[in-house]
Protein backbone atom coordinates (compact mmCIF):
# COMPACT_ATOMS: atom_id res chain seq x y z
CA UNK A 1 0.00 0.00 0.00
CA UNK A 2 2.74 2.51 0.81
CA UNK A 3 4.24 1.88 -2.26
CA UNK A 4 1.75 2.57 -4.42
CA UNK A 5 1.35 5.63 -2.57
CA UNK A 6 4.27 7.11 -3.06
CA UNK A 7 3.43 8.56 -6.56
CA UNK A 8 0.41 10.32 -5.73
CA UNK A 9 2.92 12.75 -3.85
CA UNK A 10 4.94 13.66 -6.43
CA UNK A 11 1.99 14.56 -8.40
CA UNK A 12 1.91 17.77 -6.43
CA UNK A 13 1.98 21.34 -8.02
CA UNK A 14 5.24 22.14 -6.30
CA UNK A 15 6.78 19.66 -8.95
CA UNK A 16 4.94 21.60 -12.00
CA UNK A 17 6.17 24.91 -10.81
CA UNK A 18 10.38 23.91 -10.88
CA UNK A 19 9.57 23.32 -14.23
CA UNK A 20 10.21 25.90 -16.64
CA UNK A 21 7.68 27.81 -17.79
CA UNK A 22 8.54 28.17 -21.62
CA UNK A 23 8.68 24.66 -22.00
CA UNK A 24 5.13 24.05 -20.21
CA UNK A 25 2.66 24.09 -23.41
CA UNK A 26 -0.51 23.41 -21.35
CA UNK A 27 -0.77 23.49 -17.80
CA UNK A 28 -4.31 22.85 -15.76
CA UNK A 29 -4.18 23.72 -12.37
CA UNK A 30 -7.19 22.85 -9.55
CA UNK A 31 -9.42 21.99 -11.93
CA UNK A 32 -13.12 21.11 -10.81
CA UNK A 33 -16.10 20.31 -12.46
CA UNK A 34 -20.08 18.68 -11.25
CA UNK A 35 -22.55 17.58 -13.04
CA UNK A 36 -25.78 17.57 -10.55
CA UNK A 37 -24.69 15.94 -7.99
CA UNK A 38 -21.81 13.68 -9.70
CA UNK A 39 -18.33 15.42 -8.92
CA UNK A 40 -16.32 14.69 -11.74
CA UNK A 41 -13.15 16.46 -11.32
CA UNK A 42 -11.92 17.53 -7.83
CA UNK A 43 -9.31 19.36 -8.67
CA UNK A 44 -6.51 18.68 -11.55
CA UNK A 45 -3.66 19.29 -11.67
CA UNK A 46 -1.32 18.72 -14.62
CA UNK A 47 0.86 19.76 -17.47
CA UNK A 48 2.09 18.88 -20.73
CA UNK A 49 5.38 19.69 -22.43
CA UNK A 50 6.66 20.62 -25.34
CA UNK A 51 6.93 17.83 -27.74
CA UNK A 52 5.68 14.96 -24.93
CA UNK A 53 3.48 13.01 -25.57
CA UNK A 54 1.36 12.17 -22.22
CA UNK A 55 -0.60 9.00 -21.58
CA UNK A 56 -4.36 9.41 -19.48
CA UNK A 57 -5.30 6.30 -17.71
CA UNK A 58 -8.30 5.84 -15.65
CA UNK A 59 -11.27 3.66 -15.38
CA UNK A 60 -14.67 4.18 -16.54
CA UNK A 61 -15.82 7.37 -14.51
CA UNK A 62 -12.41 8.47 -12.89
CA UNK A 63 -12.85 11.85 -14.83
CA UNK A 64 -10.43 11.03 -17.85
CA UNK A 65 -12.93 12.04 -20.58
CA UNK A 66 -13.94 14.95 -18.69
CA UNK A 67 -10.93 16.33 -18.41
CA UNK A 68 -10.37 16.18 -21.93
CA UNK A 69 -13.42 17.83 -22.62
CA UNK A 70 -12.85 20.30 -20.79
CA UNK A 71 -9.10 20.75 -22.39
CA UNK A 72 -10.72 20.55 -25.86
CA UNK A 73 -12.91 23.54 -25.31
CA UNK A 74 -16.52 21.22 -25.02
CA UNK A 75 -17.36 22.01 -21.14
CA UNK A 76 -16.20 25.17 -19.23
CA UNK A 77 -14.29 24.05 -15.80
CA UNK A 78 -16.62 25.28 -12.91
CA UNK A 79 -13.09 26.62 -11.10
CA UNK A 80 -9.35 26.47 -11.38
CA UNK A 81 -7.42 27.76 -14.74
CA UNK A 82 -5.80 26.30 -17.95
CA UNK A 83 -2.82 28.20 -19.19
CA UNK A 84 -1.45 27.61 -22.83
CA UNK A 85 2.07 28.84 -23.21
CA UNK A 86 2.28 30.40 -19.74
CA UNK A 87 -1.12 32.32 -20.91
CA UNK A 88 -4.32 31.65 -18.68
CA UNK A 89 -6.72 31.37 -21.81
CA UNK A 90 -10.98 30.41 -21.25
CA UNK A 91 -12.62 28.43 -24.02
CA UNK A 92 -16.40 29.15 -24.41
CA UNK A 93 -16.53 26.49 -27.68
CA UNK A 94 -14.22 23.92 -29.54
CA UNK A 95 -13.14 26.34 -31.88
CA UNK A 96 -12.02 28.45 -29.36
CA UNK A 97 -9.70 25.75 -28.09
CA UNK A 98 -8.88 25.01 -31.48
CA UNK A 99 -7.58 28.99 -32.17
CA UNK A 100 -5.18 28.52 -29.54
CA UNK A 101 -3.92 25.03 -30.88
CA UNK A 102 -5.66 22.48 -29.55
CA UNK A 103 -7.10 19.77 -31.41
CA UNK A 104 -9.12 16.42 -30.69
CA UNK A 105 -8.92 13.60 -33.59
CA UNK A 106 -11.70 11.12 -33.93
CA UNK A 107 -10.70 8.14 -35.65
CA UNK A 108 -14.17 7.93 -37.93
CA UNK A 109 -15.91 11.10 -37.10
CA UNK A 110 -12.83 13.55 -38.99
CA UNK A 111 -12.60 12.48 -42.11
CA UNK A 112 -15.58 12.08 -44.77
CA UNK A 113 -15.24 8.73 -46.34
CA UNK A 114 -16.55 10.31 -50.17
CA UNK A 115 -13.66 12.90 -50.28
CA UNK A 116 -9.88 12.08 -51.29
CA UNK A 117 -6.90 12.35 -49.25
CA UNK A 118 -6.49 15.62 -50.84
CA UNK A 119 -9.77 17.03 -50.15
CA UNK A 120 -9.93 15.71 -46.53
CA UNK A 121 -6.45 17.21 -45.79
CA UNK A 122 -7.64 20.78 -47.02
CA UNK A 123 -11.51 20.68 -45.54
CA UNK A 124 -12.64 23.50 -44.81
CA UNK A 125 -9.19 25.54 -45.95
CA UNK A 126 -9.70 24.55 -49.32
CA UNK A 127 -7.28 26.90 -51.43
CA UNK A 128 -9.11 28.61 -53.72
CA UNK A 129 -8.86 30.53 -57.20
CA UNK A 130 -10.89 33.59 -58.70
CA UNK A 131 -11.28 35.65 -55.58
CA UNK A 132 -15.23 34.84 -54.05
CA UNK A 133 -16.43 32.06 -57.09
CA UNK A 134 -14.89 29.58 -54.69
CA UNK A 135 -13.15 27.62 -57.80
CA UNK A 136 -10.64 24.96 -56.34
CA UNK A 137 -6.89 24.73 -57.11
CA UNK A 138 -7.02 21.17 -57.05
CA UNK A 139 -3.67 20.20 -58.60
CA UNK A 140 -2.21 23.09 -56.00
CA UNK A 141 -3.92 21.33 -53.22
CA UNK A 142 -2.34 17.87 -54.11
CA UNK A 143 0.73 18.81 -54.78
CA UNK A 144 0.60 20.35 -51.10
CA UNK A 145 -0.96 17.53 -49.73
CA UNK A 146 1.87 14.96 -51.36
CA UNK A 147 4.61 16.65 -49.90
CA UNK A 148 3.34 17.73 -46.54
CA UNK A 149 2.32 13.29 -45.95
CA UNK A 150 6.02 13.01 -47.51
CA UNK A 151 7.15 15.29 -45.13
CA UNK A 152 5.84 13.17 -41.86
CA UNK A 153 6.59 10.47 -43.13
CA UNK A 154 3.08 9.07 -44.00
CA UNK A 155 2.62 6.43 -46.61
CA UNK A 156 -0.56 6.59 -48.90
CA UNK A 157 0.15 5.41 -52.28
CA UNK A 158 -2.87 7.17 -54.11
CA UNK A 159 -3.64 10.94 -52.82
CA UNK A 160 -6.57 10.49 -54.73
CA UNK A 161 -7.89 7.67 -52.84
CA UNK A 162 -11.42 8.16 -51.50
CA UNK A 163 -11.05 8.19 -47.54
CA UNK A 164 -13.23 5.28 -47.69
CA UNK A 165 -10.46 2.86 -49.21
CA UNK A 166 -8.45 3.25 -46.97
CA UNK A 167 -7.39 0.90 -43.58
CA UNK A 168 -8.22 2.25 -40.03
CA UNK A 169 -4.86 3.24 -39.39
CA UNK A 170 -4.38 5.22 -42.78
CA UNK A 171 -7.33 7.12 -41.68
CA UNK A 172 -6.66 8.19 -38.09
CA UNK A 173 -2.96 8.79 -39.93
CA UNK A 174 -4.68 11.30 -42.36
CA UNK A 175 -6.66 12.92 -39.13
CA UNK A 176 -3.99 13.52 -37.46
CA UNK A 177 -2.34 14.79 -40.73
CA UNK A 178 -5.00 16.79 -41.17
CA UNK A 179 -4.79 18.61 -37.25
CA UNK A 180 -1.24 19.48 -37.61
CA UNK A 181 -1.12 20.92 -41.26
CA UNK A 182 -3.54 23.15 -39.68
CA UNK A 183 -1.24 24.21 -37.17
CA UNK A 184 -2.16 22.20 -33.99
CA UNK A 185 0.24 22.19 -31.36
CA UNK A 186 -1.60 19.93 -28.76
CA UNK A 187 -3.33 17.17 -30.25
CA UNK A 188 -5.89 14.89 -27.96
CA UNK A 189 -5.97 11.61 -29.18
CA UNK A 190 -8.49 8.79 -28.25
CA UNK A 191 -7.49 5.28 -28.45
CA UNK A 192 -5.53 5.76 -31.41
CA UNK A 193 -4.68 2.41 -31.79
CA UNK A 194 -8.08 0.93 -31.25
CA UNK A 195 -8.60 -2.16 -33.41
CA UNK A 196 -5.67 -1.79 -35.71
CA UNK A 197 -3.21 -4.79 -36.61
CA UNK A 198 0.81 -4.65 -35.51
CA UNK A 199 1.14 -2.73 -39.21
CA UNK A 200 -1.49 0.23 -38.93
CA UNK A 201 -0.07 0.42 -35.08
CA UNK A 202 3.53 0.93 -35.56
CA UNK A 203 2.59 3.34 -39.00
CA UNK A 204 0.20 5.59 -35.94
CA UNK A 205 3.41 5.20 -33.32
CA UNK A 206 5.86 6.11 -35.98
CA UNK A 207 3.59 9.03 -36.92
CA UNK A 208 3.32 10.40 -33.33
CA UNK A 209 6.60 10.15 -32.67
CA UNK A 210 8.07 11.64 -35.41
CA UNK A 211 5.41 14.92 -34.77
CA UNK A 212 6.32 14.77 -31.06
CA UNK A 213 10.27 14.62 -32.14
CA UNK A 214 10.70 16.65 -35.33
CA UNK A 215 7.80 19.24 -35.02
CA UNK A 216 7.43 19.45 -31.37
CA UNK A 217 3.93 18.64 -31.35
CA UNK A 218 2.66 18.01 -27.78
CA UNK A 219 -0.32 14.82 -27.41
CA UNK A 220 -2.56 13.89 -24.81
CA UNK A 221 -3.07 10.08 -25.41
CA UNK A 222 -6.23 8.16 -23.87
CA UNK A 223 -6.15 4.39 -23.91
CA UNK A 224 -7.34 1.45 -21.92
CA UNK A 225 -4.37 -0.50 -23.40
CA UNK A 226 -0.68 -0.40 -21.13
CA UNK A 227 0.86 -2.00 -24.05
CA UNK A 228 -0.07 0.90 -26.52
CA UNK A 229 0.78 3.35 -23.70
CA UNK A 230 3.98 2.16 -23.04
CA UNK A 231 4.81 2.24 -26.59
CA UNK A 232 3.25 5.69 -27.57
CA UNK A 233 4.11 7.71 -24.52
CA UNK A 234 6.75 9.91 -22.93
CA UNK A 235 5.02 10.19 -19.28
CA UNK A 236 2.01 8.35 -18.04
CA UNK A 237 -0.68 10.05 -15.25
CA UNK A 238 -3.46 8.21 -13.92
CA UNK A 239 -6.43 10.14 -13.03
CA UNK A 240 -8.41 8.67 -10.42
CA UNK A 241 -11.60 9.89 -8.27
CA UNK A 242 -11.63 13.17 -10.29
CA UNK A 243 -7.39 13.34 -9.11
CA UNK A 244 -4.10 12.71 -10.96
CA UNK A 245 -2.89 9.86 -8.46
CA UNK A 246 0.23 8.75 -10.19
CA UNK A 247 2.54 10.74 -12.30
CA UNK A 248 5.55 9.23 -13.64
CA UNK A 249 7.97 9.07 -16.86
CA UNK A 250 7.57 6.14 -18.91
CA UNK A 251 11.33 5.08 -18.63
CA UNK A 252 10.73 5.17 -14.97
CA UNK A 253 8.15 2.71 -14.61
CA UNK A 254 6.80 -0.55 -16.49
CA UNK A 255 3.37 -2.40 -16.72
CA UNK A 256 4.24 -3.99 -13.68
CA UNK A 257 4.22 -1.17 -11.43
CA UNK A 258 1.09 0.36 -13.05
CA UNK A 259 -1.21 -2.57 -13.33
CA UNK A 260 0.01 -2.64 -9.46
CA UNK A 261 -0.81 0.59 -8.78
CA UNK A 262 -4.47 0.11 -10.37
CA UNK A 263 -5.29 -2.86 -8.85
CA UNK A 264 -4.07 -1.68 -5.15
CA UNK A 265 -6.15 1.56 -5.93
CA UNK A 266 -9.31 -0.92 -6.63
CA UNK A 267 -8.47 -3.06 -3.69
CA UNK A 268 -8.76 0.20 -1.55
CA UNK A 269 -11.72 1.13 -2.60
CA UNK A 270 -12.84 -2.18 -2.46
CA UNK A 271 -12.02 -2.26 1.67
CA UNK A 272 -13.61 1.19 2.23
CA UNK A 273 -16.71 0.45 0.75
CA UNK A 274 -16.73 -2.81 3.03
CA UNK A 275 -16.61 -1.09 6.07
CA UNK A 276 -19.32 1.67 5.08
CA UNK A 277 -21.27 -1.78 4.93
CA UNK A 278 -19.80 -2.87 7.74
CA UNK A 279 -21.24 0.49 10.07
CA UNK B 1 -18.38 7.25 -60.15
CA UNK B 2 -17.66 6.64 -63.75
CA UNK B 3 -17.96 3.37 -64.39
CA UNK B 4 -21.43 4.27 -62.70
CA UNK B 5 -22.04 6.65 -65.55
CA UNK B 6 -20.51 3.95 -68.04
CA UNK B 7 -23.22 1.46 -67.06
CA UNK B 8 -26.18 4.27 -67.51
CA UNK B 9 -24.31 4.69 -70.93
CA UNK B 10 -24.86 1.35 -71.56
CA UNK B 11 -28.39 0.85 -70.82
CA UNK B 12 -29.47 4.25 -72.64
CA UNK B 13 -27.39 3.13 -75.85
CA UNK B 14 -29.39 -0.33 -75.51
CA UNK B 15 -32.88 1.28 -75.64
CA UNK B 16 -31.84 3.46 -78.33
CA UNK B 17 -30.60 1.40 -80.69
CA UNK B 18 -33.42 -1.17 -79.79
CA UNK B 19 -36.15 1.74 -80.62
CA UNK B 20 -34.32 2.86 -83.74
CA UNK B 21 -34.45 -0.68 -85.18
CA UNK B 22 -38.09 -1.10 -84.14
CA UNK B 23 -38.84 2.35 -85.62
CA UNK B 24 -36.62 4.19 -88.16
CA UNK B 25 -38.59 7.55 -87.75
CA UNK B 26 -37.16 7.33 -84.31
CA UNK B 27 -33.94 8.85 -85.86
CA UNK B 28 -35.88 11.70 -87.57
CA UNK B 29 -35.33 15.11 -86.63
CA UNK B 30 -38.71 15.98 -85.95
CA UNK B 31 -38.50 12.92 -82.96
CA UNK B 32 -35.17 14.02 -81.99
CA UNK B 33 -36.70 17.63 -81.19
CA UNK B 34 -39.94 15.68 -79.32
CA UNK B 35 -37.22 13.65 -77.06
CA UNK B 36 -35.29 16.85 -76.64
CA UNK B 37 -37.99 18.93 -75.30
CA UNK B 38 -39.30 16.18 -73.21
CA UNK B 39 -36.23 15.59 -71.12
CA UNK B 40 -34.81 18.87 -70.61
CA UNK B 41 -37.65 19.53 -67.67
CA UNK B 42 -36.52 16.11 -66.45
CA UNK B 43 -32.98 16.42 -66.26
CA UNK B 44 -32.64 19.91 -64.77
CA UNK B 45 -34.91 19.04 -61.90
CA UNK B 46 -32.44 15.95 -61.75
CA UNK B 47 -29.41 17.85 -61.49
CA UNK B 48 -31.60 19.96 -58.59
CA UNK B 49 -31.88 16.83 -57.03
CA UNK B 50 -28.50 15.84 -57.10
CA UNK B 51 -27.34 18.39 -55.11
CA UNK B 52 -30.17 17.67 -52.79
CA UNK B 53 -29.62 14.15 -53.00
CA UNK B 54 -25.47 14.14 -52.15
CA UNK B 55 -26.69 16.61 -49.27
CA UNK B 56 -28.76 13.38 -47.63
CA UNK B 57 -31.88 14.84 -48.52
CA UNK B 58 -34.56 14.89 -50.86
CA UNK B 59 -37.43 17.53 -52.76
CA UNK B 60 -40.44 16.66 -53.55
CA UNK B 61 -41.80 20.35 -54.33
CA UNK B 62 -39.53 20.86 -57.48
CA UNK B 63 -42.30 19.26 -59.45
CA UNK B 64 -45.02 22.19 -57.93
CA UNK B 65 -42.33 24.38 -58.10
CA UNK B 66 -41.75 23.61 -61.97
CA UNK B 67 -45.59 24.02 -62.62
CA UNK B 68 -46.43 26.78 -60.37
CA UNK B 69 -43.68 29.38 -61.68
CA UNK B 70 -45.38 30.14 -65.13
CA UNK B 71 -48.24 30.67 -62.96
CA UNK B 72 -46.34 33.19 -60.71
CA UNK B 73 -44.96 35.23 -64.01
CA UNK B 74 -48.54 35.10 -65.31
CA UNK B 75 -49.86 37.18 -62.38
CA UNK B 76 -47.06 39.58 -62.46
CA UNK B 77 -47.49 40.11 -66.17
CA UNK B 78 -51.34 40.89 -66.10
CA UNK B 79 -50.40 43.25 -63.44
CA UNK B 80 -48.48 45.25 -65.76
CA UNK B 81 -44.97 44.02 -65.60
CA UNK B 82 -42.82 43.52 -68.59
CA UNK B 83 -42.52 40.33 -69.48
CA UNK B 84 -38.81 39.92 -68.61
CA UNK B 85 -38.80 41.65 -65.34
CA UNK B 86 -41.65 38.97 -64.43
CA UNK B 87 -39.96 35.98 -65.27
CA UNK B 88 -37.12 37.39 -63.00
CA UNK B 89 -39.87 38.09 -60.35
CA UNK B 90 -41.42 34.87 -60.49
CA UNK B 91 -38.46 32.79 -60.28
CA UNK B 92 -37.32 35.29 -57.21
CA UNK B 93 -40.66 34.28 -55.71
CA UNK B 94 -39.28 30.31 -56.14
CA UNK B 95 -36.22 31.23 -54.80
CA UNK B 96 -38.08 32.22 -51.68
CA UNK B 97 -40.08 28.63 -51.63
CA UNK B 98 -36.60 26.82 -51.81
CA UNK B 99 -35.43 28.61 -49.24
CA UNK B 100 -38.21 28.43 -46.85
CA UNK B 101 -38.29 24.90 -47.36
CA UNK B 102 -34.41 24.79 -46.37
CA UNK B 103 -35.11 26.68 -43.32
CA UNK B 104 -37.85 24.84 -42.59
CA UNK B 105 -35.90 20.96 -42.69
CA UNK B 106 -32.49 22.86 -40.70
CA UNK B 107 -33.99 25.31 -38.13
CA UNK B 108 -37.11 23.31 -37.20
CA UNK B 109 -35.57 19.58 -37.63
CA UNK B 110 -38.29 18.67 -40.28
CA UNK B 111 -37.37 16.11 -42.61
CA UNK B 112 -37.08 17.46 -45.88
CA UNK B 113 -39.22 14.62 -47.21
CA UNK B 114 -42.44 15.86 -44.96
CA UNK B 115 -41.26 19.91 -45.69
CA UNK B 116 -41.24 19.73 -49.22
CA UNK B 117 -44.53 17.39 -50.02
CA UNK B 118 -45.96 19.55 -47.67
CA UNK B 119 -44.93 22.72 -49.81
CA UNK B 120 -46.16 20.83 -52.96
CA UNK B 121 -49.86 20.06 -52.00
CA UNK B 122 -49.78 24.03 -50.57
CA UNK B 123 -48.23 25.54 -54.74
CA UNK B 124 -50.94 23.05 -55.96
CA UNK B 125 -53.60 24.95 -53.63
CA UNK B 126 -52.08 28.40 -54.54
CA UNK B 127 -51.93 27.62 -58.39
CA UNK B 128 -55.77 26.34 -57.95
CA UNK B 129 -56.79 29.25 -55.65
CA UNK B 130 -54.76 32.04 -58.32
CA UNK B 131 -56.61 30.94 -61.72
CA UNK B 132 -59.87 30.03 -60.39
CA UNK B 133 -58.95 26.51 -62.16
CA UNK B 134 -59.00 28.12 -65.40
CA UNK B 135 -56.23 27.53 -67.90
CA UNK B 136 -54.67 30.59 -69.43
CA UNK B 137 -52.51 31.21 -72.35
CA UNK B 138 -48.76 32.29 -71.76
CA UNK B 139 -47.02 35.41 -73.26
CA UNK B 140 -44.21 36.05 -74.65
CA UNK B 141 -45.28 34.13 -77.96
CA UNK B 142 -42.97 36.09 -80.62
CA UNK B 143 -40.17 37.33 -81.88
CA UNK B 144 -36.50 36.75 -81.10
CA UNK B 145 -37.59 36.97 -76.80
CA UNK B 146 -39.82 33.68 -77.55
CA UNK B 147 -36.83 31.81 -79.51
CA UNK B 148 -34.47 32.19 -77.09
CA UNK B 149 -37.21 31.49 -73.96
CA UNK B 150 -38.54 28.07 -74.83
CA UNK B 151 -40.33 28.76 -78.50
CA UNK B 152 -36.99 27.46 -80.21
CA UNK B 153 -36.93 23.87 -81.19
CA UNK B 154 -33.53 23.62 -79.11
CA UNK B 155 -34.02 26.35 -76.76
CA UNK B 156 -35.19 24.14 -73.42
CA UNK B 157 -32.57 21.79 -74.01
CA UNK B 158 -29.99 24.33 -74.75
CA UNK B 159 -31.00 25.91 -71.59
CA UNK B 160 -30.96 22.52 -69.78
CA UNK B 161 -27.33 21.96 -70.87
CA UNK B 162 -25.94 25.56 -69.99
CA UNK B 163 -27.38 24.43 -66.57
CA UNK B 164 -25.86 20.98 -66.48
CA UNK B 165 -22.68 22.62 -67.19
CA UNK B 166 -23.01 25.53 -64.14
CA UNK B 167 -24.78 23.08 -61.70
CA UNK B 168 -22.19 20.48 -62.57
CA UNK B 169 -19.18 23.22 -61.93
CA UNK B 170 -20.45 24.39 -59.03
CA UNK B 171 -20.83 20.75 -57.80
CA UNK B 172 -17.42 19.38 -58.93
CA UNK B 173 -15.16 22.53 -58.92
CA UNK B 174 -16.28 24.75 -56.05
CA UNK B 175 -15.42 24.72 -52.57
CA UNK B 176 -19.22 25.30 -52.31
CA UNK B 177 -19.38 21.91 -54.51
CA UNK B 178 -17.10 20.07 -51.98
CA UNK B 179 -18.91 21.19 -48.91
CA UNK B 180 -22.46 19.72 -49.98
CA UNK B 181 -20.55 16.02 -50.77
CA UNK B 182 -18.87 17.01 -47.51
CA UNK B 183 -21.94 17.95 -45.41
CA UNK B 184 -24.07 14.81 -46.89
CA UNK B 185 -20.91 12.72 -46.60
CA UNK B 186 -20.27 13.08 -42.78
CA UNK B 187 -22.59 15.48 -41.61
CA UNK B 188 -19.96 15.61 -38.23
CA UNK B 189 -17.29 16.05 -39.81
CA UNK B 190 -18.16 18.76 -41.58
CA UNK B 191 -19.21 20.96 -39.21
CA UNK B 192 -16.15 19.90 -36.85
CA UNK B 193 -14.45 21.79 -39.70
CA UNK B 194 -16.19 24.42 -39.34
CA UNK B 195 -18.50 24.29 -42.17
CA UNK B 196 -22.11 25.87 -42.11
CA UNK B 197 -23.31 23.01 -43.10
CA UNK B 198 -27.20 24.55 -42.41
CA UNK B 199 -26.20 27.20 -45.19
CA UNK B 200 -25.14 25.15 -47.18
CA UNK B 201 -28.17 23.09 -47.09
CA UNK B 202 -30.21 26.10 -47.53
CA UNK B 203 -28.45 27.34 -50.06
CA UNK B 204 -29.20 23.71 -52.22
CA UNK B 205 -32.93 24.09 -52.02
CA UNK B 206 -32.59 27.74 -53.42
CA UNK B 207 -30.75 26.36 -56.32
CA UNK B 208 -33.26 23.48 -56.94
CA UNK B 209 -36.21 25.69 -56.92
CA UNK B 210 -34.68 28.76 -59.01
CA UNK B 211 -33.26 26.29 -61.54
CA UNK B 212 -36.69 24.08 -61.81
CA UNK B 213 -38.52 27.64 -61.85
CA UNK B 214 -36.63 29.04 -64.89
CA UNK B 215 -37.39 25.44 -67.12
CA UNK B 216 -40.84 25.66 -65.96
CA UNK B 217 -41.37 28.75 -67.33
CA UNK B 218 -39.31 27.81 -70.19
CA UNK B 219 -41.69 24.42 -70.92
CA UNK B 220 -44.92 26.95 -70.33
CA UNK B 221 -43.81 29.50 -73.43
CA UNK B 222 -42.90 26.86 -75.28
CA UNK B 223 -46.31 24.72 -75.07
CA UNK B 224 -48.08 28.28 -74.87
CA UNK B 225 -50.78 27.31 -72.22
CA UNK B 226 -50.57 26.30 -68.55
CA UNK B 227 -53.64 24.06 -66.73
CA UNK B 228 -53.79 24.54 -63.19
CA UNK B 229 -54.83 20.74 -62.57
CA UNK B 230 -51.11 19.32 -63.09
CA UNK B 231 -49.71 17.05 -60.68
CA UNK B 232 -46.20 18.28 -59.23
CA UNK B 233 -45.10 15.02 -57.87
CA UNK B 234 -45.96 13.44 -61.22
CA UNK B 235 -43.12 16.20 -62.35
CA UNK B 236 -40.50 15.95 -59.86
CA UNK B 237 -40.39 11.84 -59.88
CA UNK B 238 -39.30 11.52 -63.02
CA UNK B 239 -36.36 13.98 -61.98
CA UNK B 240 -35.50 11.81 -59.30
CA UNK B 241 -35.62 8.75 -60.86
CA UNK B 242 -32.97 10.36 -63.33
CA UNK B 243 -30.74 11.08 -60.50
CA UNK B 244 -30.74 7.72 -59.12
CA UNK B 245 -30.58 5.71 -62.41
CA UNK B 246 -27.65 8.14 -63.17
CA UNK B 247 -25.76 6.57 -60.22
CA UNK B 248 -26.50 9.31 -57.45
CA UNK B 249 -26.76 7.56 -53.71
CA UNK B 250 -29.93 8.16 -51.99
CA UNK B 251 -28.08 7.95 -48.97
CA UNK B 252 -26.03 11.27 -49.39
CA UNK B 253 -22.30 11.97 -50.22
CA UNK B 254 -22.61 10.66 -54.11
CA UNK B 255 -23.80 12.05 -56.38
CA UNK B 256 -23.18 12.68 -60.47
CA UNK B 257 -24.99 15.54 -62.94
CA UNK B 258 -23.84 14.18 -65.87
CA UNK B 259 -25.01 10.91 -64.45
CA UNK B 260 -28.28 12.80 -64.19
CA UNK B 261 -28.61 14.32 -67.65
CA UNK B 262 -27.88 10.12 -68.84
CA UNK B 263 -30.90 9.26 -66.99
CA UNK B 264 -32.96 11.85 -68.18
CA UNK B 265 -31.69 10.75 -71.89
CA UNK B 266 -32.98 6.83 -70.71
CA UNK B 267 -36.51 7.82 -69.27
CA UNK B 268 -37.04 10.58 -72.31
CA UNK B 269 -36.33 7.47 -74.51
CA UNK B 270 -37.94 5.58 -72.91
CA UNK B 271 -41.33 7.41 -73.18
CA UNK B 272 -40.81 8.52 -76.58
CA UNK B 273 -40.09 4.66 -77.94
CA UNK B 274 -42.70 3.53 -76.71
CA UNK B 275 -44.75 5.91 -77.81
CA UNK B 276 -43.41 5.64 -81.06
CA UNK B 277 -44.06 1.63 -81.35
CA UNK B 278 -46.88 1.88 -80.43
CA UNK B 279 -47.12 0.48 -77.09
CA UNK B 280 -51.11 -0.03 -76.07
CA UNK B 281 -51.63 2.60 -73.51
CA UNK B 282 -52.54 0.41 -70.77
CA UNK B 283 -49.29 -1.44 -71.10
CA UNK B 284 -47.36 1.71 -71.30
CA UNK B 285 -46.84 2.39 -67.14
CA UNK B 286 -45.97 -1.52 -66.35
CA UNK B 287 -43.58 -1.69 -69.57
CA UNK B 288 -41.87 1.85 -68.01
CA UNK B 289 -41.47 0.39 -64.41
CA UNK B 290 -40.38 -2.67 -65.63
CA UNK B 291 -37.47 -0.71 -67.68
CA UNK B 292 -36.72 1.23 -64.45
CA UNK B 293 -35.91 -1.50 -62.32
CA UNK B 294 -34.30 -2.68 -64.86
CA UNK B 295 -31.69 -0.05 -65.92
CA UNK B 296 -31.24 0.19 -62.07
CA UNK B 297 -30.15 -2.88 -61.52
CA UNK B 298 -28.16 -3.49 -64.29
CA UNK B 299 -26.39 -0.46 -62.85
CA UNK B 300 -26.13 -2.10 -59.26
CA UNK B 301 -24.69 -5.17 -60.95
CA UNK B 302 -21.98 -4.08 -63.69
CA UNK B 303 -20.99 -1.50 -61.35
CA UNK B 304 -19.63 -4.21 -58.94
CA UNK B 305 -18.49 -6.23 -61.43
CA UNK B 306 -16.29 -3.77 -62.71
CA UNK B 307 -15.36 -2.90 -58.88
CA UNK B 308 -13.91 -6.93 -58.90
CA UNK B 309 -12.41 -6.47 -61.97
CA UNK B 310 -10.31 -3.37 -61.06
CA UNK B 311 -8.93 -4.72 -58.01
Amino acid sequence: MTGAESPLEEASPTRDATLAASDVVLEAVGLTKRFGAVVALRGIDMHLQRGEVLGLVGDNGAGKSTLVKILCGFHPPDTGKICVEGKEVSFRSVADARHFGIETVYQDLALVPQLTVAQNLFLNRELTRFGKVGWLSAGKMRRLAKSYLEDIKVEIPDIDAEAESLSGGQRQAIAVARATRQNAKILLLDEPLAAMGARESALIVDLVKGLSRDRGVSMIVIDHNYTHLFELCDRLNVIQRGRIAFDQQVKDTSVEELTKFMVSEYRRELAEGQQLLDQ
Amino acid sequence: MQQREFTVILVTLFVIIYFGIANSAFYSTANIITVAQYIASIAVIGFGEVLILVLGEIDLSAGAVYLSSPWFMYFFWTSGMPIGWAIVAAVACCAAIGMINGLITVWLNVSSLIVTLAVNYALFGIVLIGSNDIQVNMPGQTGHFSTIFGVGAWSTILWAAAMMLAIWALLKRTRFGLHITATGGNLLAAAESGIRVRRVKVWCFIIISSSSALIGILDAIRIGSINPGSSGLDTVLPGIVAAVVGGTALTGGRGTIVGAALGAIFLGVLEDGFNLIGVNANWFYLAEGVMILVAMVANIQLGTVARRFRR
